[in-house]
């Protein structure tokens, strides 16, 4: 490297100089390289580390102050199943996660049956229909609707959407499962979009042209060909989209209307795992059960996350395969 | 009968219909794709519309007064750009080396799928679990308090993935003849990487970074308990003003800002409400649009 720059060769040359230093801390940069290189496996093992850690003692037991000198402990039983959650009661603090459970999965729910409709449609019609300018422009706005902060979305299901359900259902108050499912729909749609539109682009061109020859139009292609060869990576999409759901806070604390409640019917307001955490941490005192508690359900959405991720990539990975054969 | 004979080649009832009915999908996803874009532009002007008796240059450069019913938005939006910048001197260097790990050092084993996984997963963490790990991790076993440090802390680790992400993608245009013509040349891995793959993509790595990490900024949840707080006294004018906030200082964030007055405090005009919602729209569609603007800069300059 060094002899091949005869310009610098008489003297001394900084550059040169400097050069030489690099060269010779290469084996310290590209170490840091690998060490920055596994980050992401160290993250994800410290969050679960220290967000299982704070929430530890409520299943182990904590002490209640000397007085008692009773150790007061979660009971797992209740905390899966009951549906109360009354975290502050004087008396009789009762930590049941069910009903946020079943909040966070109706709001889910209902948005991706809102979402995965739309989503796909918008896929099939970006990356097989559309094309030139308005495939540009639309790419560009679908790209904005993912850009939105989750905040502002929350504020659009409380000033816009919460007055017009109002009107158009007759109910007392817009804050409920349909406004929350409806905003997070629209939050999910980007990543639907953009995972199955990859999965689409990644099957091989023969594949269509081979549809076409044999005689199908446009829409038989996308249907009984690119589907089946993309099915992998479109459930892929769902799965990303679910996850978003699930994991998603500022916005459902805003427009779920955030009671406590098993839902009857999507015009019910409900309260979700994760606006539960946002909502209340702040007032829980460090070191007592509720504190800890809060912790714990933060254990159960990070499993949720994982699995599903986890779940996701397999199914990826699965189409890869199948694609170098 | 003798329709057939006079032109054999004539769509039979059949392809009529599969034509009228592929028609009919395209004009619907069509309109699906459509249906979903609108509500955005109508949502953006719908904002501006309200926030219009509160937008000007005052509102974006006055510190909020008088229980946040009047004055403007300026130490959350101070708040938020400082937790831009330090989220960003600590994720970028982070994160960038480690995109360079997996581009041009990790083989195809086991770690590296291992690592992959691991970037997809710590992708889908929930925002606020990531909040949870900021107040145990940083708060309380690094000792750092609520502050602004411990805040950019946990938004650097919640954008480490997607700044991977995007650093492999760079890196990854960038052509393999440019490489082995390197090496063929003597130079080692680190000599490559450091005069001809960065060179070659370090603005594309750059705008790739900063586009994650400002919309990351617009995440409420994970400084909801590292760092952000309700309101903050911010000097109206010289250098203070310009940096209110120590590393050791809790801050105002816009994101924050708009939940709490959104709904925790009362009395705040509406057009306040819409216009911090405006403002951070806009500076989403700002960022936005710049990155795209530098990215279609960058590829009609790209020499391969």
């Amino acid at each position: 490297m060094s002899e091949s720059s005869p310009t610098t060769s008489q003297g001394f040359s900084l550059r040169r100089g400097i050069e030489k230093v690099i060269d010779f801390t290469e084996p310290a940069v590209v170490g840091l390289i690998h060490l920055c290189g596994w980050s992401a496996i160290i993250f994800v093992m410290a969050i679960f580390f220290f967000v299982f850690k704070e929430s530890l003692p409520a299943i182990t037991g904590l002490e209640e102050g000397a007085i008692q000198g009773e150790v007061e402990q979660l009971d797992l039983v209740e905390f899966t199943t009951s549906p109360k959650w009354i975290p502050e009661s004087a008396k009789k603090p009762t930590f049941g996660i069910l009903a946020l459970m079943v909040g966070t999965l109706s709001v889910t729910i209902l948005s991706m049956v809102i979402a995965v409709p739309l989503g796909l449609g918008a896929a099939v019609y970006v990356s097989e229909f559309a094309r030139g300018k308005p495939r540009e422009i639309l790419k560009v706005l679908i790209e904005l609707l993912a850009a939105i902060p989750s905040v502002v979305w929350g504020f659009i299901g409380l000033v816009v959407l919460n007055p017009m359900l109002v009107d158009m259902t007759g109910e007392p108050v817009g804050l409920n499962i349909l406004n929350a499912g409806i905003v997070l729909a629209l939050m999910s749609v980007p990543i639907i979009v953009s995972v199955s539109e990859d999965a689409l682009r990644a099957v091989p061109d023969s594949f269509r042209e081979a549809g076409i020859a044999l005689g199908a139009n446009r829409w038989e292609m996308v249907y009984k060909v690119l589907f089946p060869a993309a099915k992998n990576g479109l459930l892929a999409a769902v799965l990303l989209g679910i996850g978003r759901g699930i994991g998603e806070t500022m916005a459902v604390l805003m427009c779920t209307g955030h009671s406590v409640m098993m839902p009857t019917s999507i015009f019910d307001p409900v309260r979700t795992l994760t606006a539960t955490i946002a909502a209340e941490l702040g007032e829980a005192v460090r070191g007592d059960m509720h504190y800890h508690t809060l912790f714990l359900i933060g254990v159960v959405l990070f499993v949720f996350a994982f699995i599903i991720n986890l779940t996701a990539d397999l199914i990826v990975k699965g189409i890869k395969v199948q694609g170098n054969e | 009968m003798s329709n057939e004979l006079k032109n054999p080649f004539a769509a039979t009832n059949q392809e009529r219909q599969a034509r009228k009915k592929e028609k009919l999908i395209q004009l619907s996803t069509q309109f699906i794709t459509w249906l979903l874009v609108i509500p955005v532009v109508a949502i953006i002007i719908f904002l501006v519309y309200k926030s219009w008796p509160a937008l000007s240059v005052e509102f974006v450069t006055e510190n909020p007064k008088v229980r946040m019913t009047a004055g403007g938005i300026w130490a959350p939006l101070i708040g938020t750009f400082f937790l831009v910048l330090v989220s960003l001197l600590i994720a970028a260097p982070i994160g960038i080396l480690a995109g360079v790990y997996l581009n041009e050092f990790a083989r195809d084993n086991w770690l590296t799928r291992f690592i992959n996984l691991a970037v997809v997963n710590l992708a889908g963490v929930p925002s606020i679990v990531h909040g949870l790990f900021g107040l145990g991790a940083f708060v309380y076993f690094l000792g750092m308090d609520r502050c602004l440090l411990a805040a950019s802390c946990t938004v650097a680790v919640m954008t480490l993935p997607v700044i991977i992400t995007s650093t492999k993608e760079a890196l990854a245009s960038v052509p393999m003849s440019f490489r082995v013509a390197c090496w063929n040349m003597g130079a080692t891995k680190w000599q490559t990487i450091r005069t001809i793959v960065l060179p070659n993509s370090i603005s594309g790595i750059l705008t790739g970074v900063i586009l994650q990490v400002a919309r990351a900024a617009g995440e409420t949840a994970p400084i909801l308990f590292t760092g952000a707080m309700i309101s903050s006294r911010v000097a109206d004018s010289g250098w203070d003003a310009w940096v209110p906030y120590g590393l050791e200082d809790r801050f105002m964030a816009l994101s924050y800002h708009l939940y709490i007055i959104s709904t925790q405090w009362q009395n705040v005009p509406e057009s306040f409400k819409f216009g911090t919602a405006a403002v951070m729209i806009g500076l989403v569609i700002a960022v936005n649009s710049i990155s795209i603007g530098f990215r279609i800069y960058l590829r009609s300059r790209k020499k391969w």
